[in-house]
């Protein structure tokens, strides 16, 4: 009697207590990375996880409700989402410009590689440009943050006055909690004092 | 009266300053019809048209559409979509943030950026069945139409 209840309680459970099943059929593709770099998707249902962290690793969930591993061809990908991969945005461009010691005068060699800034913002159909400021580890980590974005907001009026027009800039200051090259602290490092640009 | 129509003045400035502070990302591609939800109002998907968080974006099946977000991940959603941007928030100083979004159904496509670049994690992707945590990469989710 006991046995009858404990197995009835089971196939209540497999069938009822587990997430409901679903209505449409589910497809994950991991694709090569830009850079080369994949850190992978987690695809979880309930207590059913994939991890994919290769390239064209994919995930299935059938209408039975299995979540199962397997492996996309490029030509599938191609043929199934091409035209949804092909309205991916261009990745955004990015440039570093440096500045001299402890100011907001951009080197020599950078006021020589402001052109190439402007020919992309000047590509880009409809551009948005993203400025971050960054310091070296000389000095305190509230003036840092106060330069780094001093630094970005002059990159900000070079542009406009070079006559660019877009629609938005967004104007942000890292101080020295992101160094471009990393050193210890109270360390002048010429390579530290930048503002990337990304233009997007 | 004076008062309550100078603080409604205020309220309105402080609207309209939020507005642009809260623009999550913005389309750069757009084929075919593509709309934005956005309160229950349809607004066309046009390049250069930004997207909030609560927004969502609806596809028939000629259309195409490509968003760059602040902290630089893209997507890109395809025909027959509709995917909502449940939340975004991206601190461009600490770079700290979360994003949510939920596949209803159709196709898109996720690069993934500066906030899971931060945070591995941050970024997750709902479907009507499954979440995927994304750790960092390029991938495409896919819920295909209901059986009939």
């Amino acid at each position: 009697m006991g046995a009858m209840l404990c197995t009835l309680l089971f196939t209540a459970y497999v069938v009822f207590g587990g997430p409901a099943r679903p209505v449409m059929e589910e497809t994950v593709v991991v694709l090569p990375g830009e850079n080369g770099h994949i850190g992978g998707v987690v695809v979880q249902r309930g207590s059913q996880k994939v991890v994919l962290d290769t390239a064209y690793a994919s995930s299935h969930l059938g209408l039975d409700g299995q979540l199962k591993s397997s492996h996309a061809s490029p030509e599938q990908v191609q043929k199934e989402f091409g035209k949804t991969v092909a309205a991916l945005p261009a990745p955004p461009a990015k440039f570093i410009l440096y500045f001299v010691t402890g100011g907001d005068q951009l080197t020599e060699e950078s006021k020589a590689r402001l052109k190439d800034v402007l020919a992309e913002i000047r590509e880009r159909p409809i551009p948005d440009v993203l400025l971050i400021g960054h310091t070296d580890t000389v000095g305190g980590t509230k003036s840092n943050d106060v330069l780094s974005r001093q630094r970005a907001e002059r990159v900000r009026e070079i542009l406009l006055q070079a006559g660019i027009k877009v629609r938005r800039i967004v104007v942000t200051g890292r101080g020295e909690r992101d160094l471009m090259v990393p050193t210890g602290n109270d360390v002048q490092e010429a390579r530290n004092r930048g503002v990337e640009i990304n233009v997007r | 009266m004076r008062g309550a129509m100078a603080l409604a003045g205020l309220a309105l400035t402080v609207a309209a300053f939020n507005a642009a502070a809260e623009d999550a990302g913005q389309i750069k591609t757009a084929q075919g019809r593509v709309e934005i939800v956005r309160g229950g109002q349809h607004i066309a998907a046009v390049p250069g048209a930004y997207v909030r968080q609560s927004d969502s974006i609806v596809t028939g099946k000629d259309g195409t559409v490509g968003v760059t977000l602040a902290d630089n991940s893209r997507l890109s959603i395809g025909p027959n979509t509709v995917m909502s941007l449940d939340k975004y928030a991206f601190d461009t100083t600490t770079y700290k943030g979360r994003m949510d979004a939920s596949l209803k159904k159709g196709t898109m496509v996720v690069i993934s950026g500066k906030l899971v670049k931060q945070t591995p994690g941050s970024m997750r992707i709902h479907t009507p069945a499954s979440i995927m945590g994304v750790r960092g990469t390029k991938f495409i989710v896919h819920v295909g139409e209901p059986a009939s």
